[in-house]
């Protein structure tokens, strides 16, 4: 049986100019003990739809879904007291900004005794036994003086460590990493991602790893959704997809890694991912696809088959061009209707509010 | 600790030197002679004249006669009332814990409802409770105190009858052995009734003198907490499971306190400036009352000592309130 | 003129750049900007709306005010509104003790309140600015005085330091409005200080003294109109606690003298008698909230307009 199921999960944020899709249509199955990541630049939505999940989105955004089911239970009928059960226990996250997501006003024990006290019901002197016990195994030395430090006398990596003892406090099995390394040094970067494989491995929890690094990816996840503008362009095993990718953004992602790069220029891609003013019609991709042709900006493209990476895409890259008549329109789960209205009305694109915090 | 202690005091001389200074200054700034004005309306020989400007001190170049004022404030001598002819910080001392209990109410009924209401405002944005709260907020702080005191007189006293007019206490009650705190010398003597006369005589002065730091509070309060629930650690919180009490209650309102504290101490000020007028409509025998009376009869020194005991009083409250910013602000405190 | 300015005079640099010759429309765009962010905020047009009324009835006080405001009238004491038992139409609000009109001297009220809050800002407003750009632009030991001077200001609050300057300058409007203007400067002080010490590191500052700005100009031309919005915000805020100080004054028999129909004064007069006429207490204080409540709505809207942090929430 699946951890976690999720269909068609799709989050819109109320805008003062109208109504903007975050998060459109995302599907995702985790198996028990797996790890799988979650890749595309800013702004595709990526832990907008991980945020919706969790229930951590400000009161502007709607979450919808067919189906989010954990460990056979419907998370969608719960009430929230129930679903608090859930989060924070059996669900767990890590974020961005170690240091901000840290409460300057408590202490690093104080955080992560909260945790144990809520969903364990732990006493005070059994809390501080664990809560030394996780700080050490996170690697963090003298873990009972730093248990009395606030958040501003750690540092970055320092304070990821004790956010990552916070989430496994309560052995979840499900843990959400959302770009856990990228404010960190170089050199931290490394032992956070080893640090939190290790505890993956060691602990048999499954683990989402969102990430804009390929490199990152490359490097942890078993299986690797690619999302664009909201929607996952693209699903495969980690070794197809840096072997054979199918969709023209994930060929184009991988050909701007500098591992990849074969002299000269690095590739980039050009334009950015469309915000809520200047989201094109049909597919969402064409305006930076160098493929695109008209039936691109007119015909929402289909869901292409497993053996082709799942693709959103008329032409998967490497796929034998098939005429348009056998592919039926709105393929797959999933229904794509470009948003009208208001959605077009401005001009300026604004930062997908849950992803820039 | 004592470090952090002894500099905040340090950074306070300079100003307790300026203060000294305006209050020194005052009174040569009074048009007129001033022998003749303690002399009042009797007639003074030139020869007596020259004695008492002697005696006074008045013949010394002024830097001496500032350095003479500090030497003597430093030895407790804060000037003598010419009408009562008593020492200025006597009076002060018998006076000042009717105003120090008065403001003491009034910050706690502003605190006491100010804070939560603007959790709550901030938690319901845009809500009918948050927008009625916000525009009651914006009356009271454009409210005249003053008028604010007489309407609540005449509904109050005049129509229901439910509240005396002035003063602290009915007349038939009286601690000769009192620290000056009603509440708690009717409390402990054991009179039936004193207590429940005390407590009357205090609600309206306290309303009053509160309603001006509650509006400022509770804006304070909320806009404090909506910059504060939109950050990261509040999103952690919710993370974690915990309940929305602890979301709210502990992880924001702990951060959202630390400007609220500073601006509660900033209300010290204020509440003195309204205690003048609370005391005043209420006849209430404060400080800020005594302050008018003097200025009424012409007592100078009083005027000039009272100047400068407020000042100190603004002065330490300030030292409390910057040092309970070190105990509720981590980051302030371990360096 | 050095060897650079005057091949520039030459070429005529710098005639056609933006800020030496605003174009009309850019300004009037700004302005556009300004009024799309106040009208956003309802409680701000309608303050706008209800102190323009105010300044309405004070300018046409003689002509609309349907007695003069120190007319006695023996037959008419304390005569309640028209609505109570033994009200008259011919005074709406009421007669005070000696028979005066209540409403007129409501109505010629309004002008010495509005007249206080204009002269007390003027007054502490170009004080409190050239003083300001005065420490922030020199620094230094200057700066060091100056606000300290402002930080004694500050500890005293701020009605009994009123209060006391009255006391010495003696009881009367126009002493009330010097000390309620002394006392309310130190924030014009502090606010400038920071804006201009925040502004003189940027670059077009630096830009403007390289061009050879002198001291003066740098100050008043280019760095002032960079932190007026602040300054306009603090300007509309002291012009209602203006209203208010003048008003406890008057109030505390320290500001305008009787038979000055001020409406602090007025509640200074009608105190005697709270619990027989309530209408002699309550409409002045009603008049003094709600102009200071129009204008407090003006500041909070003018905060949320002119401060670009708010602008996106």
């Amino acid at each position: 049986m699946s951890l976690l199921t999720i269909r068609n999960l799709s989050v819109t944020f109320a805008t003062a100019s109208g109504p903007f899709r975050a998060v459109d249509g995302v599907d995702m199955t985790i198996a028990p003990g797996e790890v799988v990541g979650i890749v595309g630049e800013s702004g595709s939505g990526k832990s907008v739809a991980m945020l919706g999940l969790m229930g951590l989105l400000p009161d502007s955004a709607t979450v919808t879904a067919d189906v989010i089911s954990f460990e056979g239970r419907d998370m969608l009928k719960m009430s929230n007291r129930e679903r608090r059960k859930i989060i924070g226990k059996d669900i767990a996250m890590i974020f961005q900004e170690p240091i901000a997501s840290l409460n300057p006003c408590f202490t690093a024990g104080y955080q992560i005794g909260e945790a144990l006290k809520t969903h364990l019901g732990l006493d005070k002197k059994a809390a501080r036994r664990r809560t030394i016990e996780l700080l050490s195994q996170v690697g963090i030395p003298e873990p009972e003086r730093r248990m009395t430090a606030y958040p501003h006398q750690l540092s970055g990596g320092m304070s990821q460590r004790v956010m990552i003892a916070m989430a496994i406090a309560c052995e979840p099995k499900l843990l959400i990493a959302d770009e856990p390394t990228t404010a960190l040094d170089v050199t931290i970067q490394a032992q956070i991602l080893d640090l939190l494989l290790d505890l993956q491995r060691e602990r048999g929890m499954a683990m989402i790893l969102i990430t804009h690094d390929m490199g990152v990816i490359a490097e942890t996840a078993e299986r690797v959704v690619v999302q664009y503008a909201g929607q996952q362009v693209e699903r495969q095993s980690v070794a197809n997809l840096f072997e054979t990718p199918r969709h023209p953004y994930t060929s184009a992602l991988l050909a701007a890694m500098p591992e990849r790069a074969r002299g000269g220029r690095l590739p980039t891609i050009p334009g950015v991912v469309p915000g809520q003013g200047d989201r094109p019609t049909a597919c969402l991709f064409n305006p930076r696809c160098p493929k695109a042709d008209e039936r691109c900006r007119t015909v929402v493209p289909p869901r292409q088959p497993a053996e082709l990476g799942e693709a959103l895409c008329h032409y998967p890259v490497g796929a034998d061009p098939r005429p348009p008549e056998a592919i039926p329109p709105g393929f797959g789960p999933l229904s794509r209707q470009p948003l009208e209205g208001g959605a077009r009305a401005s001009t300026i694109a604004p930062e997908v509010p849950g992803d820039a915090r | 600790m004592f470090k952090f202690l002894l500099s905040r005091v340090a950074v306070l001389i300079p100003t307790f030197i300026g203060v000294s200074i305006v209050a020194f200054a005052f009174i040569r700034l009074l048009p007129g002679d001033p022998v003749q004005m303690l002399a009042g309306e009797r007639v003074v020989s030139p020869e007596r004249h020259a004695e008492i400007m002697h005696a006074l001190g008045y013949d010394q170049p002024i830097i001496m006669q500032y350095l003479d004022y500090i030497w003597r404030l430093l030895h407790g001598d804060f000037g003598t009332s010419i009408v009562t002819k008593r020492g200025v910080i006597g009076e002060f001392f018998k006076l000042f814990p009717a105003t120090l209990e008065l403001s003491f109410c009034a910050i706690i009924f502003a605190v006491a409802l100010g804070v939560p209401a603007g959790v709550f405002a901030a938690v319901k944005r845009g809500s009918w409770f948050d927008q009625t709260v916000m525009g009651a907020a914006l009356v009271g702080y454009s409210m005249p105190i003053f008028w604010w005191g007489l309407l609540l007189i005449i509904l109050f006293s005049g129509t229901w009858h439910l509240t005396p007019v002035s003063g602290r206490i009915d007349l038939l009650y009286f601690f000769p052995k009192g620290t000056g705190f009603m509440i708690y010398d009717a409390a402990v003597s054991g009179q039936k009734g004193a207590l429940r006369s005390a407590l009357s005589h205090l609600i309206l002065p306290a309303i009053v003198l509160g309603t001006i730091p509650l509006a400022v509070i509770a804006r304070q309060t909320r806009s404090a907490m909506l910059e504060v629930l939109g950050e990261d650690y509040v999103r952690t919180a919710k993370a974690k499971g915990l309940s929305r009490f602890r979301v709210v209650g502990i992880h924001a309102l702990r951060n959202a306190l630390i400007p609220v504290v500073t601006t509660i101490g900033l209300q010290v000020g204020v509440m003195m400036a309204g205690a003048i007028l609370t005391e005043t409509i209420f006849s209430w025998p404060g400080i800020g009352k005594w302050m008018v009376d003097s200025v009424f009869k012409r007592d100078y020194p009083v005027v000039q000592g009272g100047l400068l005991l407020i000042a100190m009083v603004i002065m330490f409250v300030n030292l409390v309130v910057d040092l309970l910013y070190g105990v509720i602000n981590p980051r302030v405190r371990v360096r | 003129m050095s060897h650079i300015e005057a091949q520039e005079a030459e070429a005529g640099v710098g005639e056609s750049l933006p800020d030496r010759a605003p174009q009309k429309s850019v300004r009037r765009q700004m302005l556009a900007e300004f009024w799309f962010y106040f009208s956003e905020n309802k409680g701000a047009v309608i303050g706008l709306c209800v102190f323009a009324l105010v300044v309405i009835i004070a300018l046409a006080a003689p002509i609309i005010a349907p007695h003069s405001p120190t007319l006695q009238n023996r037959d008419a004491l304390l005569i309640p509104p028209f609505w109570e038992d033994g009200g008259r139409l011919s005074y709406l609000l009421g007669t005070d003790a000696v028979g005066r009109d209540i409403l007129s001297r409501l109505i010629f009220g309004a002008r010495y309140s509005l007249f206080i809050g204009v002269i007390v800002v003027v007054i502490a407003v170009s004080l409190g600015i050239a003083v300001g750009l005065i420490a922030g632009y020199v620094g230094g030991w200057v700066d060091t005085v100056i606000m300290r001077v402002m930080d004694i200001i500050l500890a005293f609050p701020s009605l009994l330091l009123a209060l006391v300057l009255v006391a010495v300058l003696g009881p009367g409007l126009t002493n009330a409005m010097i000390a309620i203007a002394l006392v309310l400067q130190p924030h014009f002080v502090r606010l400038t200080r920071a804006s201009v010490m925040a502004e003189k590191q940027r670059d077009y500052v630096t830009a403007a003294r390289v061009v050879g700005a002198g001291p003066i100009r740098l100050m008043v031309v280019t760095i002032l109109p960079n932190c007026l919005g602040p300054l306009i915000v603090q300007a509309t805020l002291s012009f209602s606690n203006a209203i208010l100080d003048a008003a406890a004054l008057g109030f505390l028999g320290m500001g305008a003298q009787p038979p000055t129909p001020e409406w602090g004064t007025m509640l200074a007069e009608a105190r005697e008698f709270i619990l027989r006429a309530w209408w002699v207490v309550t409409f002045p204080g009603v008049a003094i909230l709600i102009t200071v409540l129009a204008i407090n709505l003006v500041g909070d809207g003018l905060r949320d307009a002119l401060d670009p942090k708010m602008k996106r929430s």
